[in-house]
This record gives structure tokens, C-alpha cells and sequence, in this order.
């Protein structure tokens, strides 16, 4: 008995405890333009970075140039993502443009704001089957952000100012 | 012992007041319709200036009704394929009604004057009316355009059939191999039970 409680602990230390994990994902294409490289996923490839468990916070943005609300938002998560350090929390923005405006659209956006924090690109067309692995609760309107730290996790559709924001990210940390 | 009574009646009271807010945060949309809901009618302004009511149809067996916009990408990806459903289905009894839900202080783009004039370039067989206020979209529950209900006649009032997506792919047609408001709607003529009743997509935000 004693021995299973030693393989347990031992299986959580290997696991949750040996520091920055490395999480590969596929991408299916990867834009690059003006500099500026934006790779893009189906839900299956990109779904292992919603799961990251390695101490560090994350905070998951899904917007949309076109998107009102998400624009207005955007530097909220840009400033969350300069005031705090690397190894502690990371803002990954999600874009849900169409592909065909990566060029046109999304690039010169992230060019002209000076955007900082990651930025990738979800393509899957097949929303209905998507959504609810990001979150039961999500109708799929934007914005909408995930904030996790290894098992635990808080969904959000809705928009926030920054001391919001903050204040839900510190619950989390 | 008393003690240890009272320490599982707190835990009792705890494990089911969290079960309890667990439920009271499930998808609910405020205060939104679900499948079995009857819709409110409404007296909206048309492109052609007039006013359309559903009481207006006096021979639809009932209706598709989509929020839909000028500005969203998404919206657009659907504008011919809401064409071919209002062709499909309107002489059959279930017309198309899109309503654009988008208060043009925050979009511009979709200001009935712009409504006319998308609504001319790509010739919309449909009445597309313009909530004007927003009051109508709330009722409804919808979040983002496009935003779909199958709505069908009944003596009591409109009953809601289908919430959701057109079908599963926004961005090709011939690639959607779940064409969720046709099915809906071919079901209802049949008179069977709709069988996907609601579905969730992209789309933007009506909220500005």
C-alpha cells in the first residue's frame, strides 16, 4: 500500500513538477508577412494548448479583427501581458479571422497596434463540434477568454475593462 | 458527536449550494428562448420602408428567422445561402425574415441606409427588417449574426424549433455536410421531430 502512495507521489512529481513543459502542436499553415509570422490550426492541433499543465498561468483570448468589442479589449490583454513575467503568466490571443484576410487584414492590424503577446489563428470551420470543447457554457460569440492554470480553469463570454481582468487573473496565480 | 453532526450539515449545505450556483450558470442565455419557447411577434421597419409583422403571413406554416448584418464577415460567408433557403422554403410555407440587430452607432455599416443598398447589390428575395432600438434581438436571445431560429405556427403562437448555425461550414457551402436549418425545416414540413435542435458557430458579436 505504502509502495502505491511512493508510485503516486513520484507519478505527480514527474508530472506536474519538472518545469517548462514543451507542448509541440501542428500547424496546418503558417502565414508570414511584414515580418510578422502567425500559425494557423484546426481545433484537434491547437486544443493541447488550452491543457498546458506547468505551473504558468494562461490567459486565452478569442477575438477577431472585425470584432468590435475584442479590438476595444485588446490592450487590456497586451498590458497583462508586459506587467507580468514570462514564466508566470502568458496571453495567447486567438484569432478567428478567415484566412483569407491573414494578409490583408490581421497582419497590418498587429503591425499597426504593435501587438506583443502571441497571436495564432484557428480555421476550423466546424464550430458546432469546437465550442463546447472550449467551454460548455459559450453560445460562440466573441470575445470570449479562458483563463487556466493546469486543472483549473474559468471560462468568460463576455468583455472586460482592465481591472477586471486583472482581478480575475490574480484569482488564478 | 454534536459537533460531527453539525460539521456534515455544513458540508451537506455546502455540497449542494455548490450544486445549486453549478446549475444556475449553465448556458441559459439571458433570458433567451429554448427549443419549445413561443417567440414574440413584431412590427419592424422593411428596406422598403413598410412594416412587416409575422401575423403579416397569414399562409406561412411558420419561419427562419435570422439575425443577420452588413459588417460581419461571417454574416456575409452566409448572404447566398440565405438566399437559397428563402428560394427553398418560402414557397413551401417557412419564408425567411432577417432582421439586422446591430445598433449603427457602433456599426455604421449597418444602418438601414446601408441595409437598402447591400440589400439591392445582392438581391435579397427576403424582407430584411432593422430592429431599431434593439429590442427585438434580446427577446429572441440571440448573441451574434448570423443568429438562426426555425419558428413554427402553431394556434398558440410561433413555436421556437431550431436555434443556431446554417449548417457547419462558414466558409464553403459545398464543404457542409450538416445543413442544420434545411433539416430543421424539412423535418417540420414532414411533421417529424427536428433532429439537431440547437448548434453553436462563430459569429459577431451583436453587443458593441
Amino acid at each position: 500500500m505504502s509502495r502505491l502512495i511512493l508510485y503516486i507521489v513520484l507519478a505527480v512529481f514527474f508530472t506536474c513538477c519538472k518545469g517548462e513543459q514543451k507542448v509541440a502542436l501542428d500547424a496546418t499553415d503558417v502565414f508570414k508577412s511584414k515580418g510578422v509570422e502567425i500559425p494557423m490550426y484546426d481545433f484537434e492541433s491547437l486544443e493541447p494548448l488550452l491543457r498546458i499543465n506547468d505551473g504558468k498561468t494562461r490567459v486565452v483570448n478569442f477575438w477577431a479583427t472585425w470584432c468590435k468589442p475584442c479590438v476595444a479589449e485588446l490592450p487590456y490583454f497586451e498590458l497583462i501581458n508586459s506587467r507580468y513575467p514570462k514564466d508566470e503568466v502568458e496571453v495567447i490571443l486567438i484569432s478567428l479571422d478567415l484566412p483569407k484576410h491573414v494578409e490583408t487584414r490581421l497582419i497590418p492590424f498587429l503591425k499597426k497596434r504593435k501587438i506583443k503577446s502571441k497571436v495564432i489563428l484557428l480555421d476550423d470551420p466546424d464550430s458546432n463540434n469546437w465550442i463546447p470543447k472550449v467551454s460548455e457554457n459559450w453560445s460562440g460569440s466573441i470575445p470570449a477568454t479562458i483563463i487556466y492554470k493546469g486543472n483549473t480553469s474559468k471560462f468568460y463570454e463576455r468583455s472586460f475593462t482592465y481591472n477586471d481582468l486583472e482581478n480575475e487573473l490574480k484569482k488564478m496565480l | 458527536m454534536k459537533t460531527l453532526k453539525i460539521l456534515v450539515g455544513v458540508a451537506l449545505v455546502i455540497a449542494i449550494s455548490a450544486f445549486a450556483i453549478d446549475k444556475v450558470s449553465s448556458p441559459k442565455i439571458d433570458g433567451g428562448y429554448t427549443i419549445g419557447d413561443t417567440a414574440t411577434d413584431f412590427k419592424l421597419k422593411n428596406i422598403d420602408d413598410s412594416f412587416i409583422s409575422l401575423a403579416d403571413y397569414k399562409d406561412a406554416k411558420g419561419f427562419i428567422v435570422i439575425f443577420t448584418c452588413n459588417h460581419c464577415p461571417y454574416s456575409v460567408a452566409y448572404e447566398d445561402r440565405i438566399i437559397d433557403l428563402d428560394k427553398k422554403f418560402k414557397s413551401k410555407g417557412y419564408p425567411v425574415i432577417a432582421i439586422n440587430p446591430n445598433n449603427p452607432k457602433a456599426y455604421p455599416d449597418d444602418s438601414f441606409d446601408n441595409m437598402k443598398v447591400r440589400a439591392k447589390d445582392k438581391g435579397f428575395t427576403f424582407p430584411y427588417l432593422f430592429d431599431d432600438g434593439q429590442k427585438i434581438y434580446p427577446q429572441y436571445g440571440a448573441t451574434k449574426t448570423p443568429h438562426v431560429y426555425v419558428l413554427e405556427k402553431s394556434p398558440e403562437g410561433n413555436v421556437v424549433k431550431y436555434i443556431g448555425a446554417i449548417d457547419n461550414n462558414y466558409k464553403d457551402a459545398s464543404s457542409a455536410n450538416e445543413k442544420y436549418v434545411e433539416d430543421a425545416v424539412n423535418a417540420l414540413l414532414n411533421g417529424e421531430k427536428v433532429p439537431v435542435e440547437t448548434t453553436r458557430a462563430i459569429g459577431c458579436s451583436i453587443k458593441a
